[in-house]
């Protein structure tokens, strides 16, 4: 796949303006509680992450769907419910590792990220550059999970777990 | 409806009964939304003599159309109610997510009438309403009770607005915190809803804001994100420094106060500067909902700080980083008190939050004490300590102390008038209409003092925020040190920031936009059809609403005052030396600007255009008049 969806942690503020505009462009209201990517805010650790399907190369929800309700766009390379087809028996929304495949409570068809067929609405509402839509195979990116959060999740894992 | 739900929550305490009531269409279309709106509700349905402790005061929670989206900011929610601290109508703004989660639950408005007979919490979940217990949380701390009840709670994700320790304690400048570092601050809005037993109220909404025009509401509000990122202030100023970045700013111009106004300058401003809190202290910034300025800050105190001024009984604000301090709380714990000790500011300040106090009253009431200290009117035997000028321990050891009405902060408590009249030293109060001023001096900036001697809350900066042109020059720059104009400019200030506060939206847009920016979201997001010109009157309508309130409740034009300090006392040194307010050059024109009496009466020709009801009571002789003194 050519490009991804990129999220650094540090850069973001908590601001929401990703879940406005996803659920906006899905629903045509703005209704966080619809949107598939979800800010989550540590407040203790004055951090904040936006998080959302990692498009899995072999996919966890693709492999439990019963009826084969979830394809793989050609272009992207997202995964996307193909709502005509999903009988709404919610295997996917436990089969995700990372609980980014949801039921949509209206319609009871799962929904999930489909980075938007190309052009992430999230990206382009993010006011500090948090999400981006990068080519995947920028060797920045290698590594660069280096950021304050990495450094406070390492730190408490060594104080948890005794690593000196 | 669109913007709006269309519908309203009334939850009556004394009862324990909830209704589900559909919003008057009519009067969102002439009040706007938030502020207005909440203030029209509250002249519709309360009698504004009551004791503000009482019962029969009410609490309203109101949300804005624009509350909830994408607009820029649409962040806001108004407490209005008649406040504890200085009987006035009080308009309390607060930002981060609690407005949007009420608005997604499917309410424009909260209004809570009554008193629990014992304390509870009000659980909003959608269309599920219900009233717990809450005696598990009294006594105890925003922070704590924020935690509490999320445990409690089935659905992760809730917002929760409650009162810690202060507002329990009925301290009579208590706020009201949301998620944990959030405030509806001013006029003791705390403490009336700790008189009604009302803990907290915690919401999640899972609905939606529906929009009249999509389409045209999404341009109109790229168009503004823009603007809003281009613009220094708000895409650079207050992202990197918040506004702590005002102490150096106001400090320079000769306009800080320090030491109970007597000074305009403060010698040590560089220790609680903002670049200094940048530097030292802050660990990030941070946004409220839908916000693409991201004011906040997120700082903490310094492992070395810790270990001092060690009275605290929450550990919470040593450990734990917080947000703020803002610039009114580093002036108001640091400036008015002399206090230069960076990391006893920031104690205080998250004290302030945990304990749900409003630090401006706090600080402005402790300098005051603090003045009545070096004079000789208190001593050791009544304070229980030193209360110097500087004493970072004085800071820090009564803040603790007001909040929980312990010792001499039972005196604190009720705030600088009525403390300083009790030691017979009325003047000593340097506020309007009973609330203490915030960090501007109005000596040095001369449509500040017309601002607060005017503003129908008492003293406060928000209602109109000339220090943007006095000082900033947004929009235009004005001289600061004279008298003409100012009239109108603080007419124009107050009338838009009315729409702007009513719209839902947080102030601090208008320094990177303007209302012209803002109208077209408005006008597509609700399919009202205001026009520019429309929506300055709507901010009007409000403005002399508010003001009719007051009368009723027994205000008169001679409220329209400032302290003597401020007109009589010339400022002793600095850029600003010999400066006094000359409020009495600007009042008169004001009056006549606004089509009022000389007596600062709204007329019946001017309530008539602005579709207000003439009411007759408009100077009343009640209780309410002869409690206040003011000086």
């Amino acid at each position: 796949m050519p490009e991804m969806l990129r999220i650094e942690p540090d850069k973001c503020t908590g601001c929401m303006q990703c879940e406005l505009a996803c659920s906006y462009v899905k629903t045509g209201q703005f209704q966080p509680a619809m949107s598939l990517i979800r800010v989550h805010i540590f407040d203790e650790h004055a951090a904040y992450t936006p998080y959302t399907c990692f498009q899995c190369a072999e996919s966890w929800c693709v492999t439990a769907c019963p009826v084969n309700a979830i394809a793989t766009d050609p272009d992207t390379g997202a995964k996307a419910i193909v709502e005509a087809a999903c009988v709404g028996c919610s295997l996917c929304t436990i089969a995700c590792p990372f609980g980014t495949v949801f039921l949509n409570p209206i319609s009871h068809v799962a929904m999930k990220c489909d980075l938007c067929g190309g052009d992430p609405a999230c990206v382009r509402a993010c006011p500090t550059d948090c999400l981006a839509y990068a080519d995947a195979d920028n060797s920045a990116l290698a590594g660069a999970w280096t950021g304050k959060l990495a450094k406070q999740v390492q730190a408490a894992h060594a104080e948890a777990y005794g690593d000196a | 409806m669109h913007g709006f739900t269309g519908q309203l929550l009334r939850v009556n305490l004394t009862q324990g009964t909830h209704t589900v009531e559909p919003l008057r269409e009519d009067w969102a279309r002439d009040f706007v939304g938030g502020r207005g709106l909440g203030a029209k509700y509250l002249y519709e349905e309360m009698d504004p003599t009551v004791d503000p402790l009482s019962p029969d005061n009410r609490l309203i929670f109101a949300n804005g159309p624009l509350t909830g989206t994408n607009a820029s900011c649409g962040a806001r929610y108004m407490v209005v109610t008649k406040g504890a601290l200085n009987d006035t109508i009080t308009t309390s703004n607060s930002g981060g997510h609690w407005g949007p989660q009420l608005k997604f639950a499917g309410y424009d408005l909260l209004i809570v009438e009554g008193k629990a007979e014992r304390p509870c919490y009000l659980w909003i979940y959608d269309d599920q309403i219900e009233i717990r217990s809450a005696n598990h949380l009294w006594g105890k701390s925003v922070w704590d009770t924020d935690d509490l009840i999320h445990e409690e709670l089935t659905v992760p994700d809730a917002s929760i607005a409650c009162i810690g320790q202060a507002g329990e304690n009925l301290v009579r400048f208590a706020c009201i915190m949301n998620d944990k570092h959030r405030a509806a601050g001013r006029n003791g809005v705390g403490a009336v809803m700790g008189s009604k037993n009302l803990k907290a109220v915690a919401v999640r909404g899972t609905g939606g804001v529906s929009l009249a025009n999509p389409a045209k509401f999404m341009k109109a509000q790229w168009a503004a994100k823009a603007k809003i990122k281009a613009d220094t202030v708000t895409g650079t100023g207050l992202p990197t420094f918040g506004t702590a970045v005002l102490v150096n700013v106001i400090n320079e111009s000769g306009a800080m106060p320090t030491k109970n106004f007597q000074l305009a300058q403060m010698d040590e401003a560089e220790a609680i500067s903002g670049e200094t809190l940048k530097d030292t202290r802050t660990l990030r910034n941070k946004a409220c909902f839908a916000c693409t300025i991201a004011c906040g800050r997120v700082t903490h105190v310094s492992d070395e700080g810790q270990h001092r001024h060690t009275i605290s009984t929450s550990p919470k604000n040593w450990h734990v980083p917080g947000e703020g301090p803002e610039y009114e709380n580093t002036w108001a714990l640091g400036a008015d008190t002399n206090v230069s000790d960076l990391d006893a500011v920031l104690k205080a300040a998250f004290m302030c939050n945990e304990y749900g106090l409003d630090p401006i009253s706090l600080g402005s009431t402790i300098a005051a004490a603090m003045e009545l200290y070096e004079d000789g009117v208190l001593d050791d035997s009544i304070t229980g300590m030193p209360m110097r000028f500087g004493s970072a321990d004085a800071l820090v050891t009564m803040t603790h102390k007001t909040a929980l009405r312990e010792g001499f902060g039972t005196e604190l408590a009720e705030g600088s008038r009525k403390f300083c009249a009790k030691y017979d030293r009325p003047e000593l109060f340097i506020g309007s209409k009973g609330m203490e001023f915030p960090a501007y001096d109005p000596r040095a900036i001369q449509g500040m003092g017309l601002g607060y001697a005017t503003s129908n809350r008492g003293g406060c900066h928000l209602r109109a925020y000339t220090v943007a042109s006095e000082i900033l020059g947004v929009p235009e720059k004005t001289d600061p040190s004279i008298t003409e104009g100012k009239a109108g400019l603080v007419r124009a200030f107050q009338d838009i920031s009315a729409a702007v506060d009513a719209s839902g939206l947080c102030t601090f847009l208008t320094f990177g936009i303007t209302l012209e920016d803002i109208l077209p979201q408005l006008t597509a997001a609700t399919g009202f059809d205001y026009t520019y010109d429309s929506l300055v009157q709507a901010g009007e309508r409000i403005f002399n609403l508010e003001r009719q309130w007051l009368f009723r409740a027994g205000f008169t034009g001679a409220d329209d005052a400032l302290p003597k300090r401020m007109t009589d006392e010339p400022i002793p040194a600095g850029p600003t030396a010999g400066a006094v307010n000359r409020l009495a050059e600007m009042l008169p024109e004001y009056y006549e600007n606004r089509g009022w009496s000389a007596d600062g009466v709204p007329t019946d020709a001017k309530l008539s255009e602005l579709g207000l009801e003439t009411v007759a009571t408009l100077a009343p002789e009640t209780n309410a008049a002869d409690d206040r003194e003011e000086s």
